[in-house]
């Protein structure tokens, strides 16, 4: 079942073989990944779906230097994830949009750039370019509870590319969010990805949002949690909306459904 | 001012009950002096004499509120030793009695405060501090603040501090606590995803700290500030009390209750009540324009 292959000849942005993390709980020892082998190439846009507790957001974690694997080796653009981080090699979307309320719109985005120390003037170019990127241009001086919360997360997601990033890493970013702002969120991140040529890995629970988004979809399963299946998309990169009504689409999702399915049989 | 009514309708409801209470508590001693006198009390008689009494046990509401404005405005424009004719405070006015408690109260919630975020900085960032300090801090205010107040005077007195010093250091001793408290709860506030974040940006302690938890303890800054302050005016009082300082609301106090003015001491203590409730206000005032600049408040 492991992806051996590359489909592009470069070399993998993401590389884990055989990556375990065990975490030690009052309960006893939690697997929460196991022998997990990945590559992700540049430029590819990963969904990780799974139920809960299958170890797609622990992998995001490990990716992004937040939890320590066990065992196996990692390396993200051919270094260790901590050094990766240290590079800021990426920007992390999280679940909610943990926007710091007494930072205006603009602050917020601002805020690694205040870390990373770019000059006040490159900070204002940058937060412009990435507010009108995810179509936020003229909210600038709002404070985050005058938005919405669907603009709310668009304003974390320039937060995470307003530096340059070419790795952004998102865990269920648009999970509390309603169908109809998802579908919109989903549209524009596709053009996001399309014009910033990012690799993009994305955590979901969402079977129509994995298919519709990826160019693979990793299927994971808990207890241990582990790789079942990993899916190369056919689809092209330009997805219209109703690209979800295709036979293609249709195909590859009873395919996903298939292989949470199985791991479920595997309890 | 939408809660001004039923506000004003509690004092009105205090004040009568006071009212009531002033004739049962003075009117034995209004009877006694009837009776020497041979004279026979009528009730409207007996309630207007125990309105009056020099040395009431309990002073009515106005009496107390003329020596308020006695030892205050008309002390200081009118008095022989007033403002207006020595061109110095009067040392019978509250003026000057408030003043030298407060000037305490300020630099020792000054110190106190400043004590107390450096106490709180210290107990988050380093493990060490956070095992050890907390139970320090706790056990120092189980000390009864009466007990510890005139070894502290004595102390420092011995070493040549005296005046304003001491009595600082004991409002310090009392508003630092809070501050910590308030202030390790605070810093704490920032969640495990705000904290991730700035991992993601490989942000060192400092700009943690400068960034996300100083901002997110700025509400419980100003909630514990506002405890610590009136701690600060207590501790200020309780220290003017066993120097027999002859300045201070503390000392007036004192003096009140060596000579039996009690109007004299209710006054002191109403002073105290005002000073202590305008300094709470300012601070409140403060915050609600630093919460609506940082956007936090609605």
């Amino acid at each position: 079942m492991k992806d051996t292959k590359p489909s592009q000849t470069a070399a993998p942005v993401i590389s884990a073989s055989d990556l375990n993390l065990t975490f030690e709980t009052a309960d006893g020892p939690v697997h929460a990944l196991k022998d997990v082998t990945l590559d992700i190439a540049k430029g590819e846009f990963v969904s990780f779906i799974g139920p809960s507790g299958c170890g797609k957001t622990t992998f995001l974690r490990v990716i992004a230097d937040l939890e320590t694997p066990t065992a196996g080796t990692i390396s993200v653009n051919g270094m260790t994830p901590e050094a990766a981080r240290k590079a800021r090699a990426y920007g992390y979307v999280f679940q909610a949009a943990g926007l710091y309320p007494w930072r205006t719109i603009a602050g917020n985005v601002k805020l690694p750039l205040e870390i990373m120390g770019y000059s006040g003037a490159e900070q204002q170019a940058r937060v412009e370019k990435v507010l009108e990127l995810v179509e936020l241009s003229g909210f600038e001086r709002k404070f985050p509870w005058q938005l919405s919360g669907g603009m709310q997360q668009r304003a974390s997601i320039a937060r995470a590319l307003a530096f340059d990033a070419d790795i952004l890493l998102m865990d269920e970013p648009f999970g509390a969010l309603d169908e109809i702002v998802r579908d919109r969120l989903n549209e524009q991140l596709l053009e996001l990805w399309a014009r910033t040529e990012k690799t993009i890995g994305f955590v979901t629970h969402s079977i129509p949002e994995a298919v519709y988004l990826s160019t693979k979809i990793v299927v994971m399963s808990p207890r241990p949690g582990r790789i079942t299946d990993i899916i190369d998309s056919p689809l092209p990169r330009e997805r219209p909306l109703d690209i979800r009504d295709s036979p293609e689409f249709i195909e590859i999702a009873h395919r996903v459904r298939e292989g949470l399915r199985a791991g479920h049989l595997d309890d | 001012m939408r809660n001004l009514g039923p506000v004003l309708t509690v004092v009105a409801a205090l004040i009568a009950l006071w009212y009531l209470a002033v004739v049962p508590m003075n009117a034995q001693w209004a009877q006694d002096q009837a009776r020497r006198a041979g004279q026979d009390l009528s009730f409207t008689a007996l309630v207007t004499d125990t309105m009056s009494q020099a040395r009431p046990r309990l002073p009515a509401p106005h009496q107390v509120a003329a020596e308020l404005w006695n030892s205050t405005v008309v002390e200081e424009m009118t008095g022989r030793r007033g403002v207006m004719t020595t061109g110095s405070l009067s040392n019978r006015s509250l003026i000057y009695h408030g003043w030298v408690t407060l000037s305490a109260t300020l630099l020792g919630f000054a110190i106190g405060s400043a004590l107390g975020i450096a106490l709180a900085i210290g107990i988050v960032h380093n493990r060490a501090m956070d095992a050890s300090v907390m139970p320090w801090a706790i056990a120092s205010q189980t000390i009864p603040i009466l007990a510890i107040a005139p070894m502290i005077i004595v102390v420092l007195n011995a070493v040549g501090i005296t005046g304003l010093i001491p009595k600082a250091i004991i409002s310090t001793y009392l508003s630092f606590f809070p501050v910590v408290v308030g202030m390790v709860k605070g810093l704490r506030a920032p969640d495990a995803m705000q904290l991730d974040l700035m991992k993601t940006y490989s942000a060192n302690g400092a700009e943690v700290f400068a960034k996300l938890r100083w901002p997110s303890a700025m509400p419980y800054l100003f909630a514990s500030l506002k405890v610590a302050i009136a701690a600060a005016l207590v501790g200020a009082i309780v220290a003017e009390l066993p120097t027999g300082a002859v300045a201070g609301l503390g000392a007036r106090l004192l003096s009140g209750s060596y000579y039996g003015q009690t109007v004299q001491i209710w006054s002191a203590l109403f002073a105290a009540a005002i000073l202590a409730a305008s300094m709470v206000a300012l601070i409140g005032l403060i915050q609600r324009v630093t919460l609506r600049r940082m956007g936090m408040a609605t």
